[in-house]
């Protein structure tokens, strides 16, 4: 097991409206660490020295949940590719390496304090229409209809989207596109979802604006960055829908 | 109509506009090189200034380049202010930015945009609209027809050197514009197909090289050529 | 003695009879009740969508800066059904079966056996909902089978069953969140339960943003809070799951069934080192294909510890596939507890395989070898080499288990496709929790816990793919019945003033308690107290447990509390965003819960599910239940003194108790 000594540099911002500025810790981490252990260290360590721990949002660490949300060397998620924060491990990093952290960019995810940022704007876009509109008690068999195993498939690769806005935070426009285009496909793949397809998508469509989204112009590095590896197949999905739901819906 | 008004308030609405008209010039260069191709000829000009004077008086191909103006300006403004739209809205940039997976183009069309915005001015400046709307240019008789010599003015232009660099820069944005657009407006528009999407990104690499290219020998072929 | 209100009748028509019984709240009268439900992980999001849809006007809050974050998200291999789809002769009396024995005799018939019939309802619900789950070619639902059982009846979504099942009730919720029937309360963790006259008539929250202690006022509370299993620090819990939300009700006079029932999972990546924060599961579907072993020979295991052979240097006739030697019927599907202690076993006697002599063998290579050659028969391919069979079958468990292997690789930083596994069993699900009967009332009226919160259907171990299957029984269709039980004399009971003198009372209480340890200003951190807590828990209640242990853990908790109400520093102030002062809090709780786990593992002598005790063993060395003297739940009043034993004995009607026998 090998040490590897560290310079992490992380924006500090006490709250929603300060400047913030760029602080640097010398860290001593070891390789088998995952990155939020490290970050753990650091705190453990300003807490000793009686100082403010860096506020950084975590919870599974095991990839799933979407909580850890930082950009690590300009990269969301840091430099692996289908890695979220807290898999990325530090035997990716090098001896006396300097790491920048920042918190995720968009003005629709305002940063509250240091590297947590507000990101209840994904919950209101599934909130107008990320559903399919059915009460508890009123569902038939599950088997009732069945489902071409591909389109199932494709459909769970769209849910597996974790919510966690890096898609957001790697775009240069602050699009969240690709969110919204996951969510869409997921359920307008399947029979159950289609339904209501049209409504679902004007409605998220309207919301995803209203939230101060910007809007997509195919630069891809949403794809790149996504821990899920969510496709932009996605977003041109949501475009058609979306077309077809403005053309031919009434 | 408040639907189409409502679509076109939306972000995906504003983004198909910017896809349409990209298309539809997309095509418009297809035409316009075909045409120019006719500076090439050696026949003192005969053929092209034909042409030109065709595509002056011609009322068809005058309400079509109307729509022409528009969609350039369309495509133009509203890139613009999209561009800018999304600059406010993603607020403060990233101390560090490291993007290696995607294309310089993608995220520079609004600056490739302004290039040539900048030389489709100079361009039309020069020749489009000393054709129509000036007395500046000398006229030809051909087989007892009269028109203006604009082949004469191009083959000026391009005995100067920073006109025909001018052309060169513009020309080169215009090929990394359409890298990235080309394939971006069927992406805007929903044409995505695991079958038919590599095809359509193979196709508009092979336009966007190829285009530019064949524009771009014009000026040499005048400039090294044809003194 | 407790009384479990398990209704009369045969028991498949126990549940059937009694929610044609169950009084009903009308309309107009719903729209005038408030209920709060606290957490949207399974169990939460499934109560707060289901009561919002029936016009409930539902308060739901979490910790997380979203409902859909709860630790649900993180199950991986599925969720049981007696659907019976595969045709290997399952049926809702089969799964009732199967959970009661894999649960050791400690679970309650009447819960169980309703949980088996919802489970049908839930498969529906969920596709309905839109949840992705693997099909077959011809589009119909695909099934597995998990450990404990030998029937297929696993439901899943990949390795990410949880996950999907979660966003769609997370999606259910949202739904009704547009729609204004449940009021969402974002960032919001409950850290005191308010009784106004006995009745459990609101919570009071901290706004982890803010800082700001907030009453909520409602005529009856839900609780759906998940399990303890970061009591021992080290678990496969997500970094926040805490206890707080049930302590609190315990300290307010609900009682605490079987605490010291937890669940070691046995595939979890061994631990690599001292600052590790946390222990990643790797689903247990996984052993369905992959084989457990360690190396017969000492000096081999010794030689891959110190890192000179590696897993697949070891001859195949050099290899103990000790689940399959000792337990030949089900091999390496046997329960949970039962390959845990197996793995423990080996571990201990010195063929334990990663540095540490803490970890065991997980091996593909026979699977992806069989998959290979089906999958050469289906394509038609013949005389192909081992590599492209190889090849093929690899493509086969990708398909089935790609991102888990992708996980451990990630994690690892070895390959296992090419070399096996290593696993060692890790705490992964806490089955003891607030007592409740079988409305999901605790003791306390209107106090209902849901999911992993409650003890009830699990007994003292729980087969894979069950905990999802409860959490979403609980939720969808268990609590928007029972709930009626309490809410139906309620109609007539106006709304609760959130500033009235027990709400006043409860948050002084809560503030006093976060200036307590605001004002400590020691020197140890918040994390450094659980850390020592957890390796308390773990030695002396964790895999094998005896009297001297427990007694001596007892006391080792009750000195660290001691200390931590001296040295503890927690930085910066009440009013802010302050994770270290939410860690506090929690692992104050944790401190207390931890010694009642011990308490309550004392006096069960007996070596039952999940819970061992070395005192109780039969000759081979297997555990021993001891039916005559424990068949009881254990329900604990708290004391900080001595807390007090209420028994609710079992009765088992329908079920012999047999030796749980899996050879």
């Amino acid at each position: 097991m090998s040490d590897l000594h560290l310079n992490i540099k992380v924006w500090r911002q006490n709250q929603k409206n300060d400047s913030g500025h760029f602080e640097t810790y010398k860290v001593t981490a070891n390789e088998h660490m995952s990155f939020l252990e490290m970050l753990d260290v650091l705190n453990e360590q300003l807490v000793r020295e009686k100082k403010d721990p860096v506020a950084f949002e975590h919870d599974c660490r095991e990839g799933i949940c979407g909580t850890c949300s930082m950009v690590i060397n300009g990269q969301p998620h840091g430099p692996l590719a289908a890695t979220t924060t807290c898999q990325l491990h530090m035997r990716f990093f090098k001896e006396g390496e300097t790491i920048v952290v920042e918190p995720f960019r968009a003005s629709a995810f305002p940063v509250l304090k240091d590297l947590v940022v507000d990101r209840s704007s994904f919950d209101r876009i599934i909130q107008s229409g990320g559903f399919i509109s059915v009460n508890t008690g009123q569902a038939p068999d599950g088997n009732a209809i069945p489902i071409e195993k591909d389109k199932a498939g494709k459909s769970f690769e769209a849910a597996a989207c974790i919510g966690c806005g890096a898609c957001v935070a790697a775009c240069p426009n602050g699009s969240a596109m690709l969110f919204t285009s996951a969510k869409v496909t997921h359920l307008g793949l399947l029979p159950q979802g289609k339904v209501e397809e049209e409504k679902r998508v004007q409605a998220m469509v309207a919301q995803m604006d209203k939230e101060g989204f910007g809007m997509c112009s195919n630069i891809g590095a949403c794809e790149a960055e996504c821990p899920k590896e969510i496709k932009l197949e996605n977003i041109a999905y949501l475009n058609r829908a979306y077309l077809k739901s403005v053309f031919s819906g009434e | 109509m408040q639907w189409l008004v409502q679509f076109f308030s939306s972000g995906i609405g504003k983004k198909v506009l910017m896809s349409l008209t990209g298309l539809f010039l997309i095509l418009f260069l297809i035409v316009h090189l075909i045409g120019n191709l006719q500076l090439l000829k050696d026949d003192g000009g005969q053929a092209f200034n034909l042409y030109a004077d065709f595509m002056v008086h011609n009322p068809l191909i005058k309400t079509i380049s109307y729509g022409l103006y528009f969609f350039i300006l369309l495509h133009a403004v509203l890139g613009l202010l999209i561009a800018a739209y999304n600059r406010k809205l993603k607020g403060q940039k990233y101390a560090v930015s490291n993007s290696q997976k995607t294309t310089w183009a993608s995220k520079n069309m609004a600056l490739l945009g302004i290039l040539i915005l900048a030389f489709i001015f100079l361009h039309m400046g020069d020749f489009w609209f000393k054709m129509k709307f000036t007395d500046q240019l000398n006229l030809q008789t051909y087989d007892g027809v009269t028109v203006k010599d604009l082949y004469a003015r191009v083959s000026i232009a391009y005995q100067e050197l920073w006109i025909v660099v001018a052309y060169l820069v513009g020309l080169f944005a215009l090929g990394f514009h359409l890298w990235h657009g080309f394939q971006s407006a069927f992406q805007t528009l929903g044409l995505n197909h695991k079958k038919y999407t590599p095809t359509i990104k193979g196709l508009g690499k092979i336009y966007s090289l190829v285009i530019p290219l064949a524009y771009a020998i014009i000026p040499i072929y005048h400039y090294f050529f044809m003194k | 003695m407790l009384d479990s209100k398990i209704p009369s009748g045969h028991i498949s028509e126990k549940w059937t009879k009694y929610k044609s019984e169950i009084p009903l709240v009308a309309p107009n009268n719903k729209r005038k009740l408030e209920i709060i439900v606290v957490g949207t992980g399974l169990a939460g999001a499934a109560a707060a969508a289901s009561l919002g849809e029936l016009g409930y006007h539902v308060k739901c809050f979490t910790f997380h800066d979203s409902p859909r974050r709860a630790h649900s998200i993180a199950a991986q291999g599925g969720i049981n059904a007696a659907k019976n789809y595969s045709n290997d002769g399952d049926s809702i009396y089969r799964l009732f079966y199967d959970t009661i024995k894999g649960g050791d005799y400690r679970a309650r018939e009447g819960n169980v056996h309703r949980l088996a019939e919802a489970s049908v309802d839930i498969i529906d619900q969920c596709v309905a909902q839109g949840v992705p789950f693997a099909r077959e070619y011809g589009g119909l639902l695909e099934n597995r089978s998990f450990g404990g059982v030998q029937v297929s009846r696993t439901f899943y979504a990949r390795g990410q069953t949880g996950q999907q099942l979660l966003i769609g009730a997370y999606q259910a919720l949202s739904r009704q969140i547009g729609l204004g029937t449940v009021q969402m309360y974002n960032r919001h963790e409950m850290i005191e339960l308010v009784l106004v006259d006995g009745k459990a008539r609101g919570i009071v929250t901290r706004n982890l943003l803010t800082g700001a202690i907030e009453s909520h006022s409602a005529h009856a509370v839900v609780l759906a809070t998940g399990g303890y299993g970061n009591v021992f620090y080290l678990s496969t819990n997500a970094m926040t799951c805490n206890v707080t939300a049930a302590w609190r009700s315990v300290r307010k006079g609900a009682l605490m069934a079987n605490p010291c029932f937890t669940q070691i999972h046995p595939t979890c990546i061994p631990v690599s080192g001292e600052y590790q924060s946390k222990l990643t599961l790797m689903s247990e579907s996984l052993r369905n294909d992959g084989r457990v072993w360690v190396p017969k020979k000492k000096e081999d295991a010794i030689a891959i510890q110190q890192g000179k052979l590696k897993g697949v240097n070891i001859k195949e006739e050099d290899r103990d596939y000790f689940l399959e030697r000792r337990y030949p019927a089900f091999g390496n599907l046997v329960p949970r507890d039962v390959a845990s202690r197996a793995a423990k076993v080996e571990c201990d006697k010195g063929h334990g395989v990663s540095p540490t002599g803490l970890a065991v063998f997980l091996d593909f290579s026979a699977a992806i070898e069989r998959y290979g050659k089906t999958e050469a028969n289906k394509q038609g391919l013949h005389n192909l080499s081992k590599e492209q069979i190889i090849e093929l079958g690899e493509k086969v468990v990708s398909a089935k288990y790609g991102n888990l292997f992708e996980m451990y690789d990630k994690i690892t930083g070895e390959n296992p496709y090419k070399e096996p596994m290593k696993i060692y069993p890790a705490v992964h699900y806490t089955m003891g929790g607030l007592w409740v009967d079988y409305n999901l009332e605790t003791n306390i009226p209107g106090l209902f816990a849901l999911g992993e919160c409650n003890f009830s259907d699990h007994g003292a171990n729980r087969l894979g793919a069950s905990a999802l299957m409860q959490g979403l029984a609980d939720g969808y269709f268990v609590i928007p019945y029972t709930i009626g039980t309490f809410l139906s004399k309620e109609i007539s009971t106006p709304k609760f003033d959130p500033k009235g003198p027990a709400f006043v009372e409860a948050e002084k209480a809560a503030k006093d308690r976060i200036q307590t340890l605001l004002n400590i200003k020691g020197n140890q951190t918040a994390e450094s107290f659980h850390r020592r807590l957890g390796k308390i828990m773990w030695d002396y209640c964790g895999m094998a447990r005896n009297e001297e242990g427990l007694k001596k853990g007892r006391q080792m908790i009750r000195d660290l509390k001691a200390e931590f109400y001296k040295d503890l520093f927690v930085p910066g102030n009440a009013d802010e965003f302050n994770p270290e002062l939410e860690k506090a809090l929690r692992v104050a709780d944790f401190m207390e819960h931890g010694e009642l786990m011990m308490v309550d593992a004392l006096e069960r002598n007996e070596s039952c599910g999940g819970h061992f005790r070395e005192e109780s063993v039969t000759e081979e060395g297997e555990a021993k239940r001891n039916d005559e003297s424990f068949s009881y739940v254990a329900a604990w009043e708290w004391d900080d003194n001595e807390p007090k034993l209420h028994k609710e004995d079992l009765v088992f009607e329908y079920i012999k108790l047999v030796t749980r026998s899996y050879k």
